[in-house]
């Protein structure tokens, strides 16, 4: 790049600066989603977790990722939790009981991100070694990148993804639907092979000007 | 200088919260869902680091169809959520009991 060296220096801080900042905001707002009483305030925190996560994603040079973050997260999949949690009608106020077993149960979360993150800094693993199978381009965009590789090497794993959806969408509305209000237009083999000219037209004599009652 | 230890350790620390989440969680099952998107968040944030920082667009297709599972996974999860509540009036995790499991 053709940066002088103090305005990169700049740059990296910033970015450096954004970093923190989201992933602070990221960090608090998913403790609050574990730890909050409020179902709806733990909505809200999940929603503010997505955005935030999408901010880093932007940080990272992966737009398309970011936006469909927001909008697969927070446009459907938050609004769909919104939706269960207010129709659900729970009440908050469920007595809390002291749960003898807390102080283990968040030593074994603690001591399993130790573990990651140790393993993380004296792994002997090259991480930047691996072979690129696809590199960025950089004269396209993102999204134009992912759209290259989507529908050509992975259009069957893309069409796999859309099974998916359909199964669990159907799935959804079969679970969810209720018997007594279940609106299906099933077939009656009795009736159509019983139908005939006799029981199905009525001829009628129409007089102009006066018209029929049906 | 933003190096890939940052996001590791960010999505590392997400992943541990989203787990204790589902540990400590004993009210209901919606908390439970929301900690289980935690995670999968957390898995995104490491695909698509690892796939910035090593050039390698296949990281973030893959976290594409981690979205889309998630968000099956979501739908299913409360539709039966809903069914349950419908038919026990209560998501209170210890009274989900009656397969006996």
């Amino acid at each position: 790049m053709g940066f002088n060296p103090l305005l990169k220096n700049i740059y990296m801080t910033f970015t450096l600066l954004l970093f923190y900042l989201f992933a602070f905001i990221l960090t608090s707002s998913a403790l609050m989603v574990v730890s909050t009483r409020n179902m709806v305030y733990g909505v809200m925190f999940l929603i503010l977790a997505f955005v935030n996560a999408a901010a880093l994603f932007i940080l990272l040079g992966a737009e398309f990722i970011a936006v469909l973050l927001i909008v697969v997260y927070v446009g459907a999949i938050a609004v769909l939790f919104l939706f269960v949690v207010m129709m659900l009608d729970i009440d908050i106020k469920i007595k809390e009981e002291i749960n003898r077993k807390r102080p283990i149960l968040v030593l074994i979360g603690v001591a399993m991100l130790c573990e990651i993150i140790l393993v993380t800094k004296f792994s002997s693993l090259k991480l930047y070694e691996t072979v690129s199978l696809f590199p960025t381009p950089t004269q396209i965009t993102n999204t134009q990148a992912i759209g290259n590789v989507l529908y050509t090497d992975f259009v069957l794993p893309f069409e796999l993804a859309g099974g998916v959806l359909f199964v669990a969408m159907i799935g959804a509305i079969v679970l969810t639907l209720k018997d007594e209000t279940r609106f299906t237009r099933k077939q009656n083999i009795t009736d159509q092979v019983l139908r005939n000219k006799a029981n199905s037209i009525e001829m009628v004599k129409v007089k102009s000007g006066e018209g029929i009652n049906l | 200088m933003l190096e890939i230890t940052h996001f590791i350790t960010l999505s590392s620390i997400l992943f541990c919260i989203g787990m204790s989440g589902i540990f400590l969680n004993r009210k209901n099952v919606i908390s439970l869902l929301m900690s289980v998107e935690l995670i999968l968040l957390s898995v995104n944030i490491n695909f698509v680091a690892f796939s910035s920082f090593l050039h390698d667009l296949v990281g973030q297709i893959f976290a594409i169809f981690v979205l889309t599972v998630a968000a099956a996974e979501a739908a299913i999860g409360l539709a039966i959520l809903v069914i349950y509540f419908r038919n026990r009036q209560t998501i209170e995790i210890d009274s989900i009991s009656s397969m006996n499991g």
